[in-house]
């Protein structure tokens, strides 16, 4: 399974970024691997407009089965997302990034 | 001569003084009251007047043909506004976003995105004696606001002779909508309360207009509330202090029963003839 989170860092022990379309990064956890991947966001904080459907079409890129955020997408980001078959966690935006990927094994985060 | 009525804070007056001064004026000579809060126009609600014109109001987007797309992914490269997203097997359009600068439609090597009108809106022109009132109005549910403005201020400048004073009842705050409003204006009247909170977001629209190379002058409402840091302010800057509307129980009764104040309460009445006398000046002054 490809597990993408929303983080303000790199690191497992990175907090979790609770923002979905302005995320400072997307973290990419390959479970099969067991490899953790970055992906820079920052350049989003640039973009006056768009910034959710921008970076639900970067993710998109990704192909991840499952995302782990923290608010959760807004309605442009959401439409984009919709087109994929990605499944969506949300409410893990005060968590590290280990601690967002415990709680969504433990059954414990909101599915959208 | 065009004046635009703004504020930088909400709720401090601006469709008080719009509407109690466009009657005023119509006292003396025609005058035009354009409503340009598209949001949520209210200047209506003082100014009953015939509706004598009404048109539905479009902005231009993209829409994509599937059959033309070769998916080579310029649009989205183009956009300044992420309003067009390339995705595998899609090109998605969020015609909320689009500012309809038709870059990518322009661009497309395949005229894959022809531009279509989308309604955003309606345009209500009423007469009421010598005021002439136009309000737009957005559709709920659209986000954005300065198409419309920019329409609106189109058909006032088809419809009224250069020399008619129009005053422009702005939007609040300091951001796109407030800029299109009054972006062509000859002069600006900001309007405050003289609270703390009033002259933070009175500083805001002040350095709004003198980026934009405005002539601007201030009104202060509810004076006598609050503290003296605005007119202090206006006065160590030489801006001008046009009027001072009272805080009055009265005021508010009459605004909030949709009546008009100055024909009630003696001492609006004065303040607005400050006002007035200000913009003969101006007009006599700038020939505009």
């Amino acid at each position: 399974m490809k597990i993408a989170f929303t983080t303000k860092g790199i690191e497992w022990d990175s907090m979790m970024d609770p923002r979905f379309g302005r995320t400072e990064y997307i973290l990419m956890y390959d479970e099969e691997k067991d490899e953790l991947a970055n992906f820079d966001n920052r350049a989003i904080e640039g973009e006056a407009h768009g910034a959710g459907p921008k970076t639900a079409q970067k993710l998109l890129e990704l192909k991840p089965e499952i995302l782990i955020t923290g608010n959760g997408p807004g309605g442009n980001a959401s439409s984009v997302l919709e087109q994929s078959g990605t499944k969506i966690f949300v409410g893990a935006g005060e968590m590290t990034t280990k601690q967002a990927y415990d709680a969504y094994k433990k059954n414990e985060l909101k599915a959208l | 001569m065009k004046i635009a009525i703004a504020s930088g804070k909400g709720g401090t007056g601006k469709t008080t003084l719009s509407s109690n001064l466009a009657a005023y004026i119509s006292e003396k000579e025609k005058v035009v009251l354009c409503d340009l809060d598209v949001e949520e126009p209210n200047s209506g609600l003082f100014i009953k007047g015939k509706l004598i014109h009404k048109e539905d109001k479009f902005k231009m987007v993209p829409s994509w043909d599937s059959n033309k797309c070769t998916f080579c992914g310029l649009c989205q490269d183009v956009c300044n506004y992420n309003a067009v997203i390339k995705l595998e097997d899609k090109i998605m359009v969020f015609p909320d976003l689009c500012h309809s600068c038709y870059a990518c439609s322009e661009l497309c090597p395949e005229n894959a995105l022809p531009m279509i009108p989308e309604k955003m809106g309606e345009l209500k022109h009423f007469e009421s004696g010598d005021i002439s009132f136009i309000e737009s109005h957005l559709d709920v549910g659209r986000e954005q606001a300065v198409p419309l403005i920019s329409q609106t201020i189109e058909y006032v400048d088809e419809h009224f002779p250069k020399e008619t004073i129009r005053l422009y009842d702005s939007p609040p705050g300091t951001s796109c909508p407030v800029i299109e409003a009054t972006k062509e204006v000859d002069f600006v009247i900001l309007i405050t309360e003289p609270t703390p909170f009033g002259f933070h977001d009175l500083k805001l629209a002040i350095e709004t207009m003198k980026k934009m190379e405005k002539e601007f002058a201030v009104v202060i409402n509810r004076y006598g509330i609050g503290n003296d840091d605005v007119l202090n302010y206006c006065k160590d800057n030489d801006i001008p202090l046009l009027a001072k509307i009272p805080n009055d129980r009265y005021i508010a009764e009459l605004y909030s029963s949709g009546e008009l104040i100055y024909t009630r309460v003696p001492e609006v009445k004065k303040q607005l003839k400050h006002v007035y006398d200000y913009i003969l000046k101006l007009k006599e002054n700038n020939e505009v």
